[in-house]
């Protein structure tokens, strides 16, 4: 549905996306993922044919976007980074206005009305002023705008920012539910949202993809090997030596707390049973037992940080580091 | 309803819902009945005049003193009240965030530009008819030649569409309306004042070609009366140069 090859875009000599290459098929949903300023709104930017890249061809729906931008247009619903709204229209108005801007007349716009408005929630507030509602209900209205006619592909550039708790849920579940008929692309730093309604994620940062899998297969690919906290109630003197001594297991570092370890073990090896045994062999009392997985969280410092210049050996001290706070908290 | 239709209908109530159009309109309406006040308080003092030293009934022409002299103040009016007007159109979208929305939009530059064009233009129109109502009150207490005012209300409404372009030109570089009000006036003024110029190199070739690019000759012809094709030739060319000015402009800021 949307193929997007080796674009790039510079603002004079400033790159912002450096050859951007990505699909998304029809009904999927994929989550652009990067710290700000990492090109996200640029690359919707190319897409729903606001402006053109420098080099490269971004397709949607098989239309070329720089040469038939009408046809793009026509099939996109998107929602910019500040919701489109005009003041001093109520909200049906304005969707009235969005509907007729896309060509929309007569019945068909007043049933694409009062659906958009009906999945959006806002009936209480159909005949007000845009201009008077708050930050979550311009979103929301924002987003009503993207989905009124029912576009094959939506592009919605941080759909959730300025959303309550159960509200943004609610958007999550409307997203949900427009996978499979509609292809999406959203962009966000709510790593959990990636996770929750993205069959899969792109990670952006500097200009340039730094990975792109499912949120699942990403956390595996970059974990350099299996951690285990494990936390002993009397530990002895040399209980690192002693826990490095297990077979198997590769470093052992010192948690935060005096009784926490953490054991490093290659990856596809599950060692949490012959430490257990071990540590109640020696009667050192266990009091906890996990293994730790790396969040999407983690993924996404990890790939940014490298961006960074960072080497990958600092990498995984850091990596570690982190591991460390989580055991604490 | 079309895409421009709905760009129109929404920029019309964007006038109406706000208090530029009804501020903008009194105080034009106020200028327009002062000024015409002040002309046929002046053609009376000298109808007394031509009476005292010739004696009897004197024949006044309200189109040599009342209307020409309107017409011709109209031109200072009209440059200070249409970049107020028209300043929001593109700056106010720019700012908002919605400008994003209507490139977006399945429609091309030109729609968006003619819509906003449209809608200007219709304001400008119905206070002109507004001010229709000075001649039509004059008509009751005096005879005077129809004509020159039609080519007068004709030179308003070209004259008028010409500045809206300008205004539609400037709105649509920078996204600060305050720039863009003073932009229009600039370049408004500017065209103005070269006919000054001309005049001074008089009837050299380059004197003719500024003399041509000022709007002051075009209009000062309508307003005596005269319709000349070269004058529509002018008004018409310059109008669709600043709207595909416009369109340039508003296409660039994609590439920026």
């Amino acid at each position: 549905m949307i193929d997007v090859q080796n674009i790039t875009k510079r603002y004079g000599n400033l790159t912002a996306i450096d050859r951007v290459t990505f699909s998304v098929a029809k009904g999927e949903v994929l989550a652009f993922l990067g710290p700000n300023g990492a090109g996200k709104t640029t690359t919707m930017r190319i897409l729903t044919c606001f402006m053109p890249a420098t080099e490269g061809t971004a397709k949607v729906a098989g239309f070329d976007c720089a040469d038939q931008p009408l046809e793009v247009k026509r099939r996109i619903g998107y929602l910019p980074e500040t919701p489109p709204v005009y003041q001093e229209f109520t909200v049906s108005e304005y969707l009235t206005f969005v509907g007729r801007m896309r060509g929309m007349v007569g019945k068909n716009l007043t049933t694409a009305i009062d659906q958009s408005i009906e999945k959006l929630a806002l009936g209480t507030v159909r005949h007000r002023l845009i201009g008077n509602l708050s930050r979550g209900y311009r979103q929301r209205v924002g987003l009503a705008q993207a989905v009124l006619h029912d576009p094959p592909v939506l592009i919605l550039d941080e759909p959730t920012v300025g959303l309550d708790p159960k509200q943004i849920i609610e958007i999550r579940d409307l997203i949900k539910s427009l996978a499979g008929s509609h292809s999406v692309i959203l962009s966000t730093h709510i790593l959990p949202e990636a996770t929750a309604v993205c069959q899969r994620v792109v990670i952006i940062s500097g200009g340039r993809i730094v990975a792109e899998d499912t949120p699942d297969q990403l956390s595996a690919r970059l974990r350099h090997s299996e951690k285990i906290s494990v936390t002993i109630k009397a530990p002895p003197d040399n209980c690192l030596a002693k826990l490095q001594s297990i077979s198997g297991i590769l470093n052992v570092f010192q948690g935060q707390s005096a009784g926490t370890f953490l054991l490093e073990c290659a990856l596809g090896q599950d060692k949490r049973d012959e430490v257990a045994r071990f540590v109640i062999a020696n009667q050192w009392g266990l009091l906890e037992l996990r293994t730790i997985s790396m969040t999407l969280e983690d993924v996404f410092l990890q790939l940014t940080r490298h961006e960074e210049g960072m080497t990958p050996q600092a990498d995984q001290v850091s990596e570690f580091s982190q591991a460390t706070q989580e055991t604490a908290s | 309803m079309t895409p421009v239709q709905a760009i129109i209908a929404k920029e019309l109530r964007g006038y109406f819902v706000s208090p530029v159009v009804y501020v903008v309109g009194a105080i034009f309406l106020l200028i327009f009945g002062f000024l015409s006040y002040l002309y046929v308080v002046y053609a009376g003092y000298q109808a007394i005049q031509i009476m005292q030293m010739q004696g009897g009934q004197a024949q006044l022409n309200l189109n040599d003193l009342v209307f020409r002299n309107l017409f011709a103040s109209m031109r200072f009016v009209l440059l200070i009240i249409l970049p107020i007007l028209t300043m929001r159109l593109f700056a106010e979208e720019r700012k908002l965030r919605t400008f994003e929305f209507l490139m977006t939009s399945p429609i091309g530059i030109n729609e968006i530009v003619a819509g906003k064009f449209v809608s200007v233009f219709l304001v400008f129109l119905s206070l002109l008819g507004l001010t229709g109502l000075v001649p039509t009150v004059l008509m009751l207490f005096s005879d005077f030649d129809w004509n020159p005012i039609w080519t007068g209300y004709l030179g308003m409404t070209l004259l008028g569409a010409l500045f809206i372009s300008v205004g539609l030109l400037a709105s649509a570089i920078t996204e600060n309306q305050i720039v863009a009000a003073f932009l229009s006036f600039g370049i408004l003024l500017l065209i103005w004042l070269i006919s000054g110029l001309g005049a001074l190199l008089g009837d050299t070739t380059l004197g003719q070609i500024i003399s041509y690019v000022s709007f002051m000759d075009h209009y000062d012809r309508l307003v005596r009366g005269l319709i000349d094709t070269k004058d529509l030739v002018y008004f018409f060319s310059s109008l669709a140069f600043m709207l595909f000015l416009t369109h340039r402009a508003v296409e660039s800021t994609r590439w920026k």
